[in-house]
């Protein structure tokens, strides 16, 4: 085990994607929010059509567009200039302005220039703007989630707030899925809380058709409940990543929060129900028992198809150290993790070695191993065709396949619902053996044996074939 | 130097919108202004990656942070004959400590790899905001490279904050034309040679034209830049005569290589029956104007005949389930009076029609073809889209991939017209999957049953099982 990093100076199809992509996820869970970025209309562009490809929804997301003269002169204008318009064409309820590599370039005060905007028009700008830094060029996108949600926690918490016992904060960490969401939601009510989950996309990119059209988020966290977090009982952080917003919150209002880093698996299900039966004084509600059982029987039906084989992850960290978790306990090598940035919790994923890299390296790697399937988002089907290899759709972006945010990924239900589709992916692939598997290479292609460098094979010839039985 | 060249590439001569202008007006340039909190589309480093990555041998590395290669890449469905390389994302991946201290080194190191790596026949490297910002000069830094690794190092400038993506298309062109075409002579040669500009083979659309080529008998040597190897663009000064497709994106390389090397071009469409036989008449036109045997007239009239004939029989076929049914059609880069004809025959009728990329000849056109009902619409936005489908003033939307959820929200079907299509729509069988996707959409039962109101609505005719 071992964290190393990319010696290349470029990165060979990436796997990254831009801090203000994460931002905007972040406001996106909010209820009525719209996210504007501080740059070139392309940093938009992209982010948009990105965004709309994974939820396939219309993605509210604006632009300061900033020009090659203001690039230079400052943006201060441009912010100002952005967010009148946007007040007039429309009233959002927040508005998240994220920073881009463009004007973190300059240096621009991104934060200083929004205070005196709302400073200036204090009469009659009411609505919350919250500015984030996030440069293009640190980071990644659970860099970005993480800050936005920081700012959000620092400027709409306030630190005082009734108290509601049976209120649970959750943190919702940016590899959650809007089913995952929705189940968090329902797991904690079956202990009899109530929880706010900020940033909440289950109400908001969960593919709701609404009876009207609106240029900002359909839902979400609101206002309201942001305002009432610092009377709940306690807070979930789900995913390492956002512990400082966690730690914010504590320090603001005093509630305590309880660092969650896995929600896949039986073990990981079975500390996280004792935690909430802790938290809630009850016992673990019966309907969970039938749950567990049926992941038991799953594990059972699945681990012929997964012991020993080799995985290939590469995912955004938080998802990484879960989901590598998950599959060790299954059985499952993982010679290589790959994560598109450094985070702390990276030293703790189960993997033979665990690196920041791009695609390119999960390609290399895969080969080199002779791995069994990859996981990781929609990028890697390029490795996964030129290896011949099966590739598990998961994180963010999932664009080439229907309903990645429905998928359940946490929870006794979950982690079923994923052995089921692993094992499928290699019981599609079946195929009883034939002649052409019996004398290999006479389709001409290269023969592998194992432990060996893959060698061309000349075409068998007839008189080399075992005589016919009857012959 | 840049600011000259953008300068340079606004006035141009060749553009029948450009020479209407006032003289002033001309100096302003052809590029709206983006407005802060109201814009939308792309930047000049993606109308330029556009551009370029169909170039399917190369490797195409994007200079500066992530967010420009990272969020963008692997997303548009321009196709490859052969070689793959064009679709990976290759990218500097400028950290906080290159913005420090520049990132040319890392630059010249990347393509050092790239090549050491991938063997490509050239590199293009593609400028974007934060290094232009800082200074990094990507052209010196090509050059180099150029001479240090003995292959071709092509460097695009075209950052995102000079403007939008047709200003983009026409920066990628000018690198085109500085540092690739005509450096390579052709190995073979003909009198029916043909380049065809402006045309990025989505979804394999060029491959719906190319068999009908044949048949008459016209090689492309150069197809800028769709399924295009390094070698043919570099070698395409040699072709007699050019096609210009995508209307104003790459005009300046087809006026340019006329001045150059004496290449005629003609602007054409493969989108609709007609303009596609409008455009077979023209490359015959012009090839046998520049000495090519003078029956490829009378075969191309025998093409489109035979093809005319199947197609329309194809398309009329679909009367009896399309009659009367009202379809809103807004597109960008596709005339849009050539695809109404083509609606029109199979029995829809068209309600509404964007004009604003169209030029007034195509206005007249379209009036003709609509009657005084005609509807032309200049821009239109999402809720105002919205409210015509919600109260069934259209039964379909046909427009670009932006504009989809906005019909599924109104629960109304839809057919993507642009980039992100999955079908390809070229030529007259193009044309016969067009207005089929309409009717598979529009025949589907989903939209029935998702008009019927809920169990709890007041309006709900569903009885109970008794």
């Amino acid at each position: 085990m071992g964290t190393k990093s990319a010696e290349r100076s470029f990165l060979s199809n990436p796997l990254k994607m831009s801090q203000p992509l994460g931002g905007a996820l972040a406001f996106l869970g909010l209820g009525g929010a719209l996210p504007v970025f501080h740059g070139s209309q392309g940093c938009t562009s992209f982010g948009l059509v990105l965004l709309g490809r994974h939820f396939k929804e219309s993605i509210p997301l604006q632009t300061t567009a900033m020009s090659e003269i203001t690039s230079t002169l400052g943006g201060g204008e441009n912010i100002s200039a952005a967010l009148l318009k946007i007040f007039e064409k429309g009233s959002p309820s927040i508005v998240g302005l994220l920073s881009t590599g463009l004007t973190e370039t300059k240096g621009e005060d991104i934060v200083g220039e929004v205070r005196q905007f709302l400073k200036l028009r204090k009469e009659t700008v009411k609505t919350p703007v919250v500015a984030v830094s996030t440069p293009d060029f640190k980071g990644g996108l659970e860099e970005g989630y993480q800050a936005a949600v920081c700012r959000i926690v620092e400027e709409l918490v306030p630190g005082t707030a009734p108290k509601k016992p049976f209120q649970l904060n959750i943190l919702a960490g940016s590899h959650l899925t809007v089913s995952d969401l929705d189940y968090l939601k329902e797991v904690t009510g079956r202990f009899g809380f109530e929880a706010v989950v900020l940033p909440d996309l289950s109400r908001s990119l969960d593919g709701f058709i609404p009876d009207r059209f609106a240029p900002m988020s359909m839902g979400g966290t609101t206002l309201e409940e942001i305002r009432s977090m610092g009377g709940a009982r306690a807070t979930l952080v789900i995913g390492k990543s956002l512990l400082p917003a966690g730690d914010l919150l504590f320090r603001k209002t005093g509630v305590p929060s309880v660092a969650i880093s896995r929600l896949m698996g039986l073990e990981a299900f079975d500390r996280f129900l004792l935690t909430l039966s802790h938290l809630s004084g009850r016992a673990i509600p019966e309907s969970f028992h039938r749950e567990r059982g049926r992941l038991e029987d799953a594990m059972l039906d699945s681990h012929f198809f997964l012991g020993g084989k080799k995985a290939v992850l590469a995912l955004e960290p938080d998802l990484l150290n879960d989901f590598a978790a998950f599959m060790k306990g299954m059985g499952v090598s993982i010679p290589l993790a790959v994560s598109p940035t450094e985070a702390p919790i990276l030293s703790e994923v189960p993997a033979d070695l665990v690196r920041v890299g791009d695609l390119g390296d999960v390609e290399e790697g895969a080969g080199s191993h002779r791995a069994d399937f990859l996981a990781t988002h929609s990028h890697g089907r390029q490795a996964s065709q030129r290896l011949g290899i099966p590739l598990f759709r998961m994180g963010f972006p999932v664009f080439d396949r229907l309903g990645a945010t429905h998928r359940l990924l946490i929870g006794y239900r979950g982690a079923k619902e994923t052995l089921f589709r692993i094992s499928n992916l290699f019981l599609a692939r079946e195929e009883s053996p034939d002649p052409e598997t019996w004398y290999p290479g006479s389709s001409g292609e290269p023969v592998v044996f194992d432990d060996r460098e893959p060698v061309p094979i000349r075409p068998v010839v007839s008189a080399q074939l075992p005589p016919p039985e009857n012959a | 130097m840049l600011t000259q060249k953008v300068q340079e590439v606004f006035n141009e001569p060749a553009c029948d919108h450009n020479k209407k202008k006032s003289e002033s007006d001309r100096k302003k340039g052809c590029t709206k202004v983006a407005q802060p909190g109201a814009a939308a589309g792309g930047c000049a480093f993606d109308g330029a990656k556009i551009a370029l990555q169909p170039i399917v041998d190369a490797a195409h590395l994007v200079h500066g942070p992530i967010a420009c290669e990272g969020n963008s890449w692997d997303n548009r469905s321009a196709a490859s004959s052969g070689p793959d390389l064009y679709r990976n994302g290759f990218t500097t991946d400028m950290s906080e400590l290159d913005v420090i201290y520049g990132g040319e080194k890392r630059l010249f190191r990347a393509i050092r790899e790239i090549v050491e790596r991938h063997r490509p026949p050239a590199v293009f490297v593609y400028q974007t905001c934060v290094p232009a910002l800082i200074g990094d000069d990507i052209e010196s830094v090509s050059k180099i490279a150029s001479e240090t690794f003995g292959i071709p190092v092509i460097p695009v400038n075209a950052p995102g904050f000079v403007g939008g993506k047709n200003l983009g298309n026409k920066l990628a062109g000018e690198a085109l034309l500085e540092h690739v075409i005509g450096t390579v002579e052709p190995e073979v040669s003909t009198p029916t040679d043909l380049n065809v500009i402006g045309e990025y083979n989505l979804s394999g659309e060029l491959w719906q034209v190319k068999p009908l080529l044949d048949r008459i008998g016209i090689r492309i040597s150069a197809c800028l830049t769709g399924d295009a190897r390094y070698r043919e663009v570099a070698s395409s000064h040699r072709a007699r005569a050019a096609m210009l497709v995508c209307s104003k994106a790459m005009v300046n390389i087809a006026r340019k290589m006329e001045e150059r090397y004496g290449i005629p071009f003609f602007e054409g469409s493969f989108y609709g029956i007609s303009d596609m036989s409008e455009s077979l008449r023209n490359m015959a036109r012009l090839l046998v104007s520049r000495g090519a045997p003078a029956d490829l007239a009378s075969r191309t009239e025998q093409v489109i005949r035979e093809e005319e004939e199947i197609a329309w029989e194809a398309i009329r076929g679909f009367r009896k389930d399309l009659e009367g049914r009202k379809v809103l059609l807004i597109t960008g880069g596709v005339k849009s009076w050539s695809v109404v004809s083509a609606l029109q025959e199979a029995g829809l009728v068209v309600v509404g029609t964007s004009v604003k990329k169209s030029t007034s000849e195509d206005k007249d056109r379209i009036k003709e073809l609509m009657g005084d009902d005609a509807h032309m619409i200049d821009s239109m936005s999402p809720m105002e889209m919205y409210a015509m489908l919600k109260e069934a003033r259209a039964d379909i939307l046909l427009a670009g991939g932006r504009s989809q959820f906005v019909a599924l929200k109104a629960k109304v079907p839809f057919v993507d017209v642009n980039q992100e299509r999955r079908f390809a729509f070229a030529g007259y069988r193009g044309m016969v999957t067009f207005v089929h996707e309409i009717h598979r959409a529009l025949t589907n039962p989903v939209w029935e049953a998702l008009k019927k109101p809920a169990p709890w609505d007041p309006d709900c005719r569903t009885t109970p099982i008794f």
